[in-house]
Formats: structure tokens, sequence, C-alpha cells
């Protein structure tokens, strides 16, 4: 026996328990090394129970994530029976002949969301810095605290201010400056209808800022105060002292928090699906209408002509939790270790 | 010494860059919060103007015809909401309270990974999901099904917030119950449960707000529902689902409502948010 | 860099006072600094010393609420000056954390080095002198020698407070704060860098804040007591300590209250 173990507490010894709680009822008594789990310390009635019922819920939580799996997964089954998984990369989506490919959705699902984490990112970060290490701390929180309640409005909200406000917008002031000074480039080509893949980027930019933002000021706020001082005292401008003691030692939960903006981004429906102009095309412009494999099955499911057509967008629908699964475990991965940071209670 | 002067030189240059960055960290931030504050205060604008009586207590009136109200969509979430909470709420908690209570082991390691991933999952494949389970084998759309992919999106949420909370109890409050020989089921319920109410009430008054504007599950699940209805086993209106049908639709005065809409289901939504935020904050300084 | 100055003291402090928003924390500090010595400053915890300390290089008003008044003269010129770059007087005078905290992005190299590079000098062979100078000097040269490149806290505790000695002499401070820089080390650790303190105050002013007073006694010239952010007494080491006027430094030193 080691030196740790002896220091580990010993249980009270056992004749000095009262009889009543030391007799074990007959069919919890364990049965050649088979029994009750050795989690349970004591076999009161109540607790037993009261363990089973939680580990059911346990269970059930579990079966329930592989339920959708499988429910899916089961639904889309004749589809890529019929086309194969190559059918990822076919662009004809062809109800009426029962032809169906979902590579110009996914190109509209990844480019609206590196769209949106390409304008968001930066500010993001930016935002955060600013709050944490520029303004004095109760502005920080109130301005943090506004952020984070305007970010529960709901998509579909968003999606409506999307319609009315930012689609007109476009179409009159901002796509048409686009296309005059930067019309040479292929993003900007095209006519100007308002609705499209730069409008999805914008609005997707808006939603998943502040929680870029909350995340990245969670990995700051986890680097101690004596590493800014120490860049103080050699005589860093506050700049400086950003670039030297925060954003250099956190760009891992920085990444993270990007990646977790990406993953929300692609997960996204209704505010996409209302501005993003419904069209069935590939095209390198970000004038052009699109479509996303989450505003497709929003626009088609109800409407679907026949079993084939519901199965491929039940596949579309596996692609989606493929990509989007990736990208959060790549994202837990990366904000792991700021999460496991956190000061917790002992127990 | 050269050292010195070459520091000394680079002075100037070092002050604009800084003077420099803080402005563009200060424009990046209003980049990141105007929009935000100019959506909502949009809404407010446009939405409580069209607020009336009329829209509380009428149905949708007939396509084309201005008036009516959204009362069947209040009540449709209501009781859309109501069900999933029944749901989602016991299966969040007791999620939560396992791994809080026994979360060392490997089950409660891959338990805590499937939150994880629930939680990440896109809304409208919840939707899918319960079509799978329950549209399709009963034929039909109908408010269970939308109540239950509400429950799903809840369930992670419910549980994360339940296990953060309970392990704040410090662990000298249960033992001061077991020392008193009580068993440990009760300890956890009347002790740990009953002293971490309010965050656990937070929890699932965030899950409940989070859910109050789901709208792609229900696109094909409880579909929607022009007319008065609260049969569990039909479609149902509800008020996200309303918004985005009028939202979409060529009619003026729909789109009017839509925003006296979204008014409402903002308002819910930042109130409950609000509140939750109010009540962590004296939690968080209590426990200090 | 131990010229001659008119001055006889590379640091003087005049009426200096430091509050925490209503705490007055430092009360009219007068204090003159002997060039090339270890000034000592002992007391009770909560005394003001390392408050006292963190205004004499202006780290003091980056605390929210904190207000300093009074003047410290620096060979001669005013620090608290109006027009004064408080980035500029962190340059003069150099400063040493109670627990060492080496930058950990930085390699042992980029940490001692980071000083410079701040600036913008970028020469490597400039960069390449300055840091071995600086390593020897901090008595870690040959420790370390092999392992520049790896990153700044990969070295043990001791050695990571000898690499922040070694990061805030490369820009050739003129005067070296120190703030309890041995207390979170070992008893070995300890004596190297309190005989590292010996051969520094060759090329620096040492003004060191500690917490035991048998330190103080070793390693010190000169010696301040602080009781309740007053500069109870300020005297040579040996005088203080053997001969002390004050009836509070004597009850202090004798072990009456700590």
């Amino acid at each position: 026996m080691d030196i740790r173990e002896a220091q580990l507490p010993r249980p009270a010894a056992a004749s000095a328990m009262p009889k009543e709680v030391l007799r074990v009822p007959r069919r919890f008594r364990p049965r050649n090394g088979k029994g009750p789990p050795k989690q349970i310390k004591d076999v009161h009635y109540g607790d037993r129970n009261f363990y089973y019922l939680l580990r059911f819920g346990a269970f059930a939580t579990i079966a329930l994530l592989l339920a959708i799996g499988i429910q899916v997964g089961c639904l889309a089954w004749p589809a890529f029976q019929k086309f194969g998984f190559g059918f990822i990369f076919e662009t004809d989506w062809d109800p009426v002949n029962q032809m169906f490919g979902a590579l110009p959705f996914l190109h509209g699902t990844v480019v609206s969301a590196l769209l949106a984490v390409f304008i968001a990112a930066p500010i993001s970060v930016g935002v955060a810095l600013f709050l944490n290490e520029v303004v004095p701390r109760r502005i920080a929180s109130v301005i943090g605290f506004l952020v984070e309640m305007l970010a529960a409005i709901p998509s579909v909200v968003y999606g409506l201010w999307g319609i009315f406000v930012l689609a007109p917008f476009l179409r009159t002031t901002v796509q048409p400056w686009l296309a005059t000074h930067f019309g040479f480039l292929p993003f900007f080509k095209g006519p100007a209808y308002g609705v499209g893949m730069l409008a999805a980027g914008l609005i997707l930019a808006i939603m998943i800022a502040p929680t870029i933002a909350a995340i990245s000021r969670e990995v700051f706020k986890a680097i101690p105060d004596t590493q800014r001082e120490a860049a103080l005292g050699l005589g860093a401008t506050r700049w400086e002292m950003i670039q030297l003691a925060v954003v250099k030692s956190s760009t891992t939960g920085i990444l993270g928090a990007v990646v977790l903006g990406l993953g929300r981004a692609l997960g996204e429906t209704m505010a996409v699906t209302m501005v993003i102009g419904n069209r069935h095309d590939m095209s390198l412009s970000l004038f052009a209408p699109a479509q996303t494999m989450a505003s497709l099955i929003a626009n088609e499911y109800t409407e679907a002509t026949g079993d084939l057509h519901l199965s491929a967008l039940a596949a579309v629908g596996i692609v989606l939790f493929g990509v989007s699964f990736v990208i959060n475990f790549l994202a837990r991965l990366l904000v792991w270790n700021v999460e496991r940071g956190k000061p917790r209670e002992a127990r | 010494m050269i050292v010195r002067d070459t520091l000394a030189s680079h002075d100037f240059r070092r002050k604009i860059t800084h003077h420099v960055a803080m402005v563009t960290l200060f424009l990046m931030a209003c980049a990141a919060i105007l929009p935000l504050g100019f959506v909502f205060f949009y809404v407010v604008e446009q939405g409580a103007p069209a607020i009336n009586w009329d829209f509380f207590t009428k149905l949708p009136a007939p396509v084309g015809e201005t008036g009516g109200g959204f009362a069947n969509a209040l009540a449709g979430s209501a009781l859309l909401i109501f069900m999933a909470s029944l749901i989602g709420i016991p299966w969040g908690v007791s999620a939560g309270v396992y791994l809080s209570e026994y979360g060392r082991g490997r089950v409660a390691k891959i338990l805590r990974f499937s939150i994880d991933i629930l939680a990440s999952v896109p809304s409208i494949i919840v939707g899918i999901f319960t079509y799978a389970m329950l549209v399709m084998p009963l034929k039909r759309f109908s408010a269970i099904a939308g109540a239950v992919s509400l429950a799903v999106i809840m369930i992670p949420v419910i549980a994360r917030t339940t296990e953060e909370l309970l392990k704040l109890v410090p662990s000298h409050i249960r033992e001061a119950g077991l020392g008193l020989g009580l068993p440990r089921w009760k300890v956890t319920l009347r002790i740990v449960l009953r002293g971490s109410m309010n965050g656990i009430m937070t929890g699932v008054m965030l899950a409940i707000a989070r859910v109050a504007g789901e709208t792609a599950p229900l696109l094909f699940t409880a579909l929607s529902n022009r007319f008065w209805s609260l049969k569990i086993d039909q479609p149902i209106a509800s008020l996200p689902v309303q918004i985005y049908n009028y939202a979409i639709s060529p009619y003026e005065d729909w789109h009017r409502q839509a925003w006296a809409a979204a008014f409402v289901l903002v308002v819910l939504v930042l109130s409950l948010n609000l509140t939750t935020r109010l009540i962590l904050r004296r939690v968080d300084g209590k426990t200090r | 860099m131990s010229g001659i100055v008119a001055n006889p003291y590379i640091l003087e402090v005049e009426k200096l006072n430091a509050w925490f928003g209503q705490n007055h924390a430092v009360k009219a500090i007068d204090l003159n600094v002997v060039p090339h010595t270890v000034t000592a400053l002992i007391g009770p915890s909560g005394c003001g010393k390392s408050t006292f300390l963190r205004c004499l290089n202006r780290l003091h008003e980056e605390v929210p609420g904190a207000r300093v008044s009074g003047q410290v003269m620096l060979q001669g010129d005013n620090i608290y000056d109006p027009g004064k770059d408080p980035v500029a007087v962190r340059r003069q005078i150099g400063m040493v954390f109670q627990k060492a905290n080496p930058f950990p992005a930085l390699s042992v190299y980029g940490n001692v080095a980071v000083g410079l590079t701040l600036a913008g000098i970028r020469k490597r062979s400039i960069l390449d002198e300055v840091v071995e100078r600086s390593l020897r000097h901090a008595a870690l040269w040959d420790e370390v020698k092999d392992k520049l490149k790896a990153p700044g806290t990969s070295l043990s505790g001791g050695q990571q407070q000898r690499l922040c000695i070694a990061r805030a002499l490369a820009v050739s401070p003129p005067v070296l704060l120190m703030d309890e820089p041995t207390s979170a080390l070992d008893p070995i650790s300890t004596a190297k860098i309190e005989e590292l303190v010996l051969e520094l105050k060759k090329e620096v002013t040492v003004i060191m804040v500690t917490h035991n007073m048998q330190q103080a006694a070793r390693v010190s010239d000169w010696t301040a007591f602080f009781l309740l952010g007053e500069s109870v007494e300020f005297a040579e080491t040996r005088k203080l300590f053997t001969t002390p006027q004050d009836s509070r430094t004597e009850q202090y030193i004798t072990g009456r209250f700590g």
C-alpha cells in the first residue's frame, strides 16, 4: 500500500453501526461477485431506487441522442441507397424527375457560415478585448449583459427584420455601391436582389457575434492579472500589454470561440431561410440567391412530393448533422481547457 | 547607451500604435453592439403601435382580409411550451442531478458528451426526428409532436444548468444532511435540490425562453392552424410559426401583424432572460 | 552605468501619498535611496509597503480608483510630472513580482528579449548579446543556455524568477524594484536569489519589499520599517536592527507583533 493510500480516510468499523442498518435484504446480497454496483455504500431502499431512477434518466438521454441519429438515418436510408453517398457532390435537385443532389446546399451552408464567421470573428474578438481590457469593469459588465440579452432574440425575428429592413437596404444602397466600386470581382456580380448570400451572411454574423464575444471574454478573464502586470512593468503600452499578455496566450481559446460561432451559424435555420432567396444555384457571387441545407429542409419538407423526396431531404439533414457535429466537437476540444479552468466549489 | 537611445526613439511610434488600436477596438465594439440594438429598437418601433386588443383576442381573418389577431397562436404556443416542459423538465433535471451526484464514472462522461451534442443538434434535425417518430406513425401533424420536439431542445439546457448549480452547493451541506442520519436520496431532494431551486428555476426559464422562439422544428410537427384548436392530436398554431407564415406572405396587413407578434415574442423572451440573469446574480452572490 | 551624478541619491521620494479609493494606504512617505545599494522595506502585512513600491514605477495607478500624490525624483527628474508618460517611467524602473510571471507564449530567449522587441529592436546580434548578458547577470545563463527556445514556463520556480529578473535587467534600468521576490520559493532558490541581489547592486540599485526580517538583515544596506502606511524608521540596516530609534521598530524586530 503506497503512502497515498495510507492517507485516505478509513471507513468506520462495521461493528459500530446499529444492526438495523446492517441487515441486508436478501435480494440485495452479493451473489458470486454479481450484485449491487459498488457505488452504493448503504442499502437503504430509497437510495437504491433513487439511483436507478436517475440512472434511467441518464441512459434515456444518451438513448435519445442515438435515437435521433437512427431515426433520421433510417428515414434517409432509401435516398442513400439510391444515390450513394456521392449524392453530396451532385448538383441536380429535381423533385419532378426524382433526381437529388445536395451540392448546392452544402455550398450554401458552408459559404454563408464562413462569410458570417469572416465578418463576425474579428469584430467579436475586438469587442471582447474592448470590454475586458479597456473599459472599466462596471461598464463592461453592463454592456456585456445587454449584449447577451439581445443575443436571445429568436431567429425568426431576425429573419423578419432581415426581409423588411436588411434586404431592401442591401438592394438599394449597399449592393449598388459594391457593384460600382468592386464589380470587377466575381463576388459582386449579378443583379442586386437584396436577398441572397450576402444578406444571409450578414444576418448570421449579427447572430453569432455575441456567442464568439462571450466565450472570448471568458478566455480573457481566465488570464491571471499578474501576466498583465508583468507586461506593464516592462514599460509596455496598454495595447502592447494586450497583445503580449492576453492575445498571445489565448489563441487556442479564441479559435475555439470562433469555431463555436461557426457551429451556430451552420445550424441556423429561420433567419437564413427568410433572406437567402431560395434558389437552388451555386454561384461565386455574394449577390446571388442561394439555399442552405437547413433552409432547403424548412422550405420543402411539408411539400415533399413522394417518399424519395422526403428521404432525400432527410439525407441532407444527415449531412447537416454530420457537419455540425464535427465542427462542434472541434470547438469543444479547443475550449475544453478554458471551461475546466473555471473555479468550482471543492467537493 | 545604444540600446537606451533606440528604446527612446521608438516611443512616439508605439504611442501612436496604441492610440490607433484603442480607437479600432472601440469601433469594433460599436460595430458589434449597434446592429443588435438597431434590430431591437426596430422591432419595438414597428411592433408596439400594431398591438391592439384584437391582436390578443381575435383569430386570424380569412386570407386576404385585414384584421384578425393571434389568439390561437398565443394559446397554441402556451400549450406547446406547457407540454414540452412536462416532458423536458423532469428529464433534464434528473440527468443534471445524476451528473452532479454520481458524475465520476464512465456513464457520466458519455452522458456529458451526449448532452453537449444534443445541445448543438440543429433544431430542424430535431424536427425531422420527431416527424419520423410521431408524425409518420400517427399519420398526422399534431401538437404533441411539436411539444416533443421542443422538449428535446429543452433537455440539454436544463440538464446543464441543473448540473452547474448543484455543483455549486458546497459539500458540507450534503455532509450535514447525511450526518443527521438522512438517506442520500432525501439529502439530495430535500436539501440540495431545494436549496438550488432558484437556480434551477432560472435554468427552466432560460429553456422556455429558448423554445418560445423556436420555429424550425414546429414547421413539420405541429404545423400550423388557422383556427382555434387546443387538441393535442391536431395541428396547432404557434407564435413563431405564424410570424414566419405572415412574414413571407404578400399581404401588408399580415406583415403589420407579424411585427406585432415579433414584439410580443421579443418582450416575452427578453423579460424571461432578464429575470434569470437577475436571479442568477443573487444566487452567485449568496454562495460566494 | 555608475557615472558621476551631481545628486547623491538616485531616488528621492517626497511626501508620497497613495489611496485605493477612500482607503489611504500610503501616508506622506519621505525616502532617499543611495545608488548601488539594496534598500529593504519591512513591516507587517497590509502596512502599505507593496503599495509604496508600486508607486515608484507608477504601477499603482493602473488599479481602478487608485490615486497618488507627491513626487518621486529619479535622478532629479520627477516621474509624476504631469507631462510624463508612465510607460517611459516603467522602462527606467524595472520590477520583479512576488510570483514569477514569465510569458507562457514566449520562449526563454523571447522572455528576456521582450523589453527590447517591444521597443522595436529586431537586430539579432543586439538581442543575442543583451539576452546573454542579462541571463549571466541573473545567474541563469549556464542553466538555460541550451534551452533558450523552450517556453518560459518550462523552468523550475526558482529559475522562472531569475528569468523574470533577467527580463527586467535586459532594458538596463538604473533601479530595480522587487516585491517579495523569494516568498514563493524554496530555501535553496531563495539563497541563490539573495546571492544574486548582492551581485546585482554593482549594476543597479535595488529596492526590495520583504516580509522576512532575516532576509532584510542578510541582503540590504538600508532598511525602512513601514507600519500602517507610514515609514516609521529608515536607517542603515545594521543600525536599524541593533539600535532602532523608534519603539515600534524595536517591538517589530523583536517579534512582539507581526
